[in-house]
């Protein structure tokens, strides 16, 4: 006898979904665990790590928020390779900021935050019409060109940067103000996403011109989209200027770009809390590789490889899809 | 049926290189009315409805709609305007439900503007939409992706999402191609009842026995260039008309 698998949804689901007809503690928790989970994480995660093991859960919350902000990006149909250009560019701006003016990090941080955001919005203004590898080209190249710039004319302390910046007050302020800022973003924008002003914004990576043919701006949107995703990504480049007490031309390197995008990948896009998941198994994976000194790219690499090749929807879509449905097997006739 | 015209189209051109698209196109089209837009595969019809929805921007000549000047327009300002198309080739959000498509024309300036403010639950209208063009309302259809809604649920999307903008002028780029009789006798009754609600529409289409149905007016074009306009019995007499349908006698 033939089978085959069959999924069906869970009957919490389907009278939790739209409905909200909660009858029993069982239904209650079932919806809110996904949210408390990692909210009760957040928050209890820093007091029983060591400091070494919290130094990487700020690094985990950094590569989040990126991932987030390139998500964003990704889900209104502008593939960035270029995160490092929002990263540096709030680095700069809140090292500036405090270096210059001796603004205390706790102003300078926001500030830079949307600073950083406005300009770099006004950076790929003009290439916003760009579809596709022609808008990630560019996205790749600024921040590369950034570096040179900064090296050629020696603005902003050149190659030796800007150090001796203000640290933030206290090891808990820097762990608890971008733990709440990834739960903010996190869950707002999720919230967003799911909204109808977030399906305008996947109908632009859908069909873009369909959108145009509803009377909508196109190119309105997409700079909402393009200014949300670099706020975020400049908080992260601003937090971590006052981390390290130091800005420089590293906060333009490569891997501020790229370790998002794989984050996102590996968690599966389009959810931000993918990209959360994503950054949650990399960076400490990358830590816990270390110990195999020369060989931890490649193993890293092959990590990453498995991944996309076996779960190719992405950790989370699995995740979410087994919490929801239950599958069985039946007779076919 | 007032007086003055409400679209008016005056000696439009648009050349793709040395390709002549559209060469000198004047015509004038009233309140209410439905005007087939007919000719041979390439002669120019889309490019027609592109130049009049902003899709395209013309080489020569101007459009005016509901006496304002709209050549050149950006596609999303001609639609808050009140003109609202469908594709040939249907673009809907693959991505999305069929009634979540609905969510983005519902969530335009156009339809925020004649609604006031706040539409409330948008899913509601999008459903109450949808089982307009013929989505049964107690299907799961509605709830179905757009990636595996057949060609004719598809066709019928694109036109609730042109109708859900409210428009004044609809233009309707081969509605009917790729559907089977009984698909378009489901969707003649949808555009007669747009038509009673006062709706002027232009039709692009090849299945000219359903056309000349409901068409008022039927437009030829043959190589971009206007070579009949009137009514559709008198124009399919023309000689130019049946020539460039059917070839001459060598």
């Amino acid at each position: 006898m033939e089978k085959r698998k069959e999924r069906i949804d869970r009957g919490i689901k389907a009278r939790s979904g739209d409905i909200f007809a909660l009858s029993s503690w069982r239904e209650m928790l079932y919806l809110a665990a996904p949210r408390l989970i990692p909210i009760i994480g957040f928050l209890i995660l820093p007091l029983i790590l060591g400091i070494y093991w919290q130094k990487v859960l700020l690094s985990v919350a950094v590569f989040a928020l990126l991932a987030i902000s390139w998500d964003i990006l990704a889900q209104t149909g502008m593939i960035s390779l270029g995160q490092a250009l929002f990263f540096g560019m709030g680095a700069y701006a809140s090292g500036v900021i405090n270096y210059y003016l001796g603004w205390h990090p706790l102003i300078a941080i926001p500030l830079a935050s949307v600073i950083g955001g406005v300009i770099c919005t006004i950076f790929l203004l003009p290439v916003l019409r760009l579809r596709g590898i022609y808008f990630s080209m560019v996205t790749l190249i600024i921040p590369l060109m950034l570096v040179r710039i900064v090296e050629a004319t020696k603005i902003f302390g050149g190659t030796e940067g800007l150090s001796g910046i203000a640290a933030l007050p206290s090891r808990w302020i820097e762990l608890y103000l971008i733990m709440g800022v990834l739960m903010a973003a996190l869950f707002g924008f999720r919230r967003m996403l799911g909204s109808d002003y977030g399906l305008v914004l996947k109908g632009i990576s859908d069909n873009d011109r369909s959108v145009m043919n509803a009377g909508i701006n196109i190119y309105w949107f997409k700079t909402q989209a393009l200014f949300i995703s670099s706020c975020i990504g400049a908080f992260t480049g601003a937090f971590l200027t006052h981390v390290y007490m130091f800005v420089g031309m590293p906060v333009f390197a490569l891997d501020y770009s790229i370790l998002p995008i794989a984050a996102a990948v590996v968690g599966g896009p389009g959810t931000l809390a993918g990209a959360t998941l994503g950054a949650f198994i990399l960076v400490p994976l990358s830590e816990l590789l270390r110990g195999i000194g020369g060989l931890r790219i490649v193993f890293y690499g092959l990590f990453l490889v498995i991944f996309i090749v076996a779960l190719p929807e992405g950790l989370f879509h699995y995740i979410q899809r087994k919490y929801h449905q239950f599958e069985r097997w039946v007779e076919v006739e | 049926m007032g007086t003055s015209p409400l679209l008016k189209v005056s000696g439009l051109s648009k050349n793709f290189g040395g390709v002549q698209a559209i060469a000198d196109l004047s015509f004038e089209l009233m309140q209410g009315e439905l005007l087939g837009l007919i000719g041979p595969n390439g002669s120019g019809n889309t490019t027609a409805v592109n130049l009049i929805t902003g899709f395209v921007k013309p080489s020569e000549g101007d459009i005016k709609f509901q006496g304002k000047d709209i050549t050149g327009m950006a596609p999303y300002r001609i639609v808050r305007l009140g003109i609202a198309r469908t594709f040939q080739m249907v673009k809907p959000f693959y991505q999305l439900p069929a009634y979540k498509n609905m969510i983005i024309p519902l969530y335009s300036p156009r339809v925020k503007q004649l609604v006031g403010g706040k539409y409330g639950d948008r899913d509601a209208v999008a459903l109450d939409l949808l089982e307009e063009v013929g989505f049964e309302r107690d299907a799961f259809v509605a709830y179905k992706s757009a990636s595996v809604l057949p060609q004719g649920y598809l066709k019928r999307l694109e036109l609730a999402k042109a109708i859900a903008l409210q428009p004044d002028l609809i233009l309707l780029d081969e509605l009917f191609s790729g559907l089977s009789l009984a698909e378009v006798a489901g969707i003649v009754p949808i555009i007669e009842k747009l038509r009673q609600e006062g709706k002027t529409i232009i039709m692009i289409e090849h299945r000219l026995k359903e056309l000349f149905r409901i068409a008022d007016r039927v437009l030829v074009l043959n190589y971009g260039e206007k070579i009949a306009e009137g009514k559709a019995a008198e124009v399919m007499k023309s000689e130019a008309v049946k020539e460039a349908y059917l070839g001459t006698e060598a």
